[in-house]
């Protein structure tokens, strides 16, 4: 294992592991977003409305999310969407998780028991109310460990945007493996940085799930 | 730049070549997964503590890194020594070995939850460990366990996209490529999209009719 160079580049992979956190909240932000509009649209009572959910759904979690990541950046500008590289990884990643999301989301709604609802309806609260009051308090609690998942999957998932040249910590990696042959060396620095990144995210999430315990 | 699908017909041949070469890449991922993925497990759980602790590294690594980042190394690394492989059993062997990983975990939980009378049983009867492994326990886990793993290969289908980039022609290079004569990128994503699709939809019906054969079987 060649350490000098290792000590080397290393800079380079602290500034491109800095850009896949960036890339990952502004990710997980959108896909929360797109998460929560997912959930609620299945979960209307408007059947319209349920279709565009359940197809959002079908198709985003149906096709590869490097397909969707290319019609975005190198369709767009044929539909009229210009966006920089980052621009687009950001959306298309965050749109995509999104409909992961959006099956998390909704799981933990429909996981709480019936008889909640139909206690605060019959205490005459508003559908609304009733979702704001008395549903959503309990499932938020419970989407905190799948949501986590997602965001697990996503950290990792921001690597395709390397296809795009965005330069994160994969395409720093594959840059210095074509200039310098040493894919052993540049594979460990990047999948430690990785690492560290996610393993941060699981400890964070696991602090969030057990304040957010009842019990 | 408006859009323009007429330019897709004449690739349709060339697309269509591409969808074949995913299916089986895909084929290939899975079936390596689904054997290495049991092979991992039982090291996992019966091997000696000097294979069983370098492999929990193993698969810590390859559950915290990404999939291209993984094939990158597979691809460059066994060429720095010495094995300069074919991209498309290296994109096999990358997404195998990936998947495998998230199949030894789903098979150990099921490992673990069969009954430990069976495993006895099948001593007492005079069957030797591996045997018992082999004949008695692996198989009801392996059965328990399809579902998920049928999960796990629907999206190793989706990440075997992944593998044009290091040049396997399979459905996104051959977007790519078709692109490269048209410069319609539009057209052609949505395209290979859409037979992704598909053969996402032609694998959730298989898995289907298998879960109930299973079912059925039980």
């Amino acid at each position: 294992m060649d350490i000098d160079l290792m000590m080397r580049v290393y800079p380079f992979f602290l500034t491109a592991a800095w850009v896949t956190v960036q890339l990952s909240v502004y990710t997980a932000l959108l896909g929360l977003a797109c998460g929560a509009l997912g959930a609620s649209m299945r979960l209307s009572r408007h059947a319209l409305l349920r279709f565009i959910g359940a197809a959002y759904v079908s198709v985003f979690r149906g096709t590869p999310a490097l397909i969707q990541l290319f019609i975005l950046y190198f369709g767009g500008p044929q539909i009229g969407i210009q966006l920089t590289a980052f621009e687009a990884g950001v959306i298309g990643l965050g749109v995509n998780i999104g409909a992961y999301m959006t099956e998390t989301i909704r799981g933990s709604i429909i996981a709480i028991d019936k008889g909640q609802r139909e206690a605060a309806r019959t205490l005459g609260m508003s559908g609304w109310q009733t979702m704001r009051k008395v549903i959503l308090p309990q499932s938020a609690r419970l989407m905190i460990r799948p949501l986590g998942v997602n965001i697990n999957a996503l950290i990792k998932g921001t690597a395709l945007v390397a296809a795009i040249s965005v330069v994160e910590l994969t395409y720093t990696a594959q840059r210095y493996i074509g200039s310098t042959y040493k894919p052993f060396e540049m594979f460990m620095l990047s999948g430690v940085l990785y690492m560290v990144i996610i393993y941060g995210t699981g400890q964070a999430i696991k602090w969030l799930d057990r304040k957010a315990r009842i019990v | 730049m408006g859009l323009d699908f007429t330019v897709v017909p004449g690739y349709l041949d060339f697309i269509l070549l591409g969808v074949l070469w995913t299916i089986a890449i895909t084929i290939g991922a899975a079936l390596l997964s689904f054997f290495i993925g049991i092979f991992f497990a039982v090291i996992a759980l019966y091997g000696p503590w000097f294979i069983r602790l370098p492999f929990r590294a193993f698969e810590w690594l390859f559950m915290g890194t990404p999939l291209l980042l993984q094939l990158f190394l597979i691809y460059f690394g066994l060429v720095q020594i010495g094995i300069d492989l074919p991209a498309f059993v290296a994109g096999v062997i990358g997404l195998g070995l990936h998947f495998a990983v998230y199949n030894s975990e789903l098979i150990q939980t099921a490992i673990i939850a069969v009954d430990r009378g069976q495993m006895e049983a099948a001593r007492t009867l005079g069957l030797s460990r591996g045997q018992a492994l082999r004949k008695v326990v692996v198989p009801q886990a392996v059965r328990d366990v399809i579902p998920p793993i049928g999960n796990n290969m629907i999206a190793l289908l989706k990440d075997s996209a992944l593998v044009s980039v290091i040049g396997v022609s399979e459905l996104t290079l051959s977007a790519q490529r078709a692109i490269g004569n048209t410069y319609r990128p539009f057209e052609f994503y949505v395209v290979a999209a859409a037979f992704y699709y598909l053969i996402n939809l032609g694998m959730e019906w298989v898995l289907r009719r298998i879960e109930r054969r299973i079912q059925a079987a039980r």
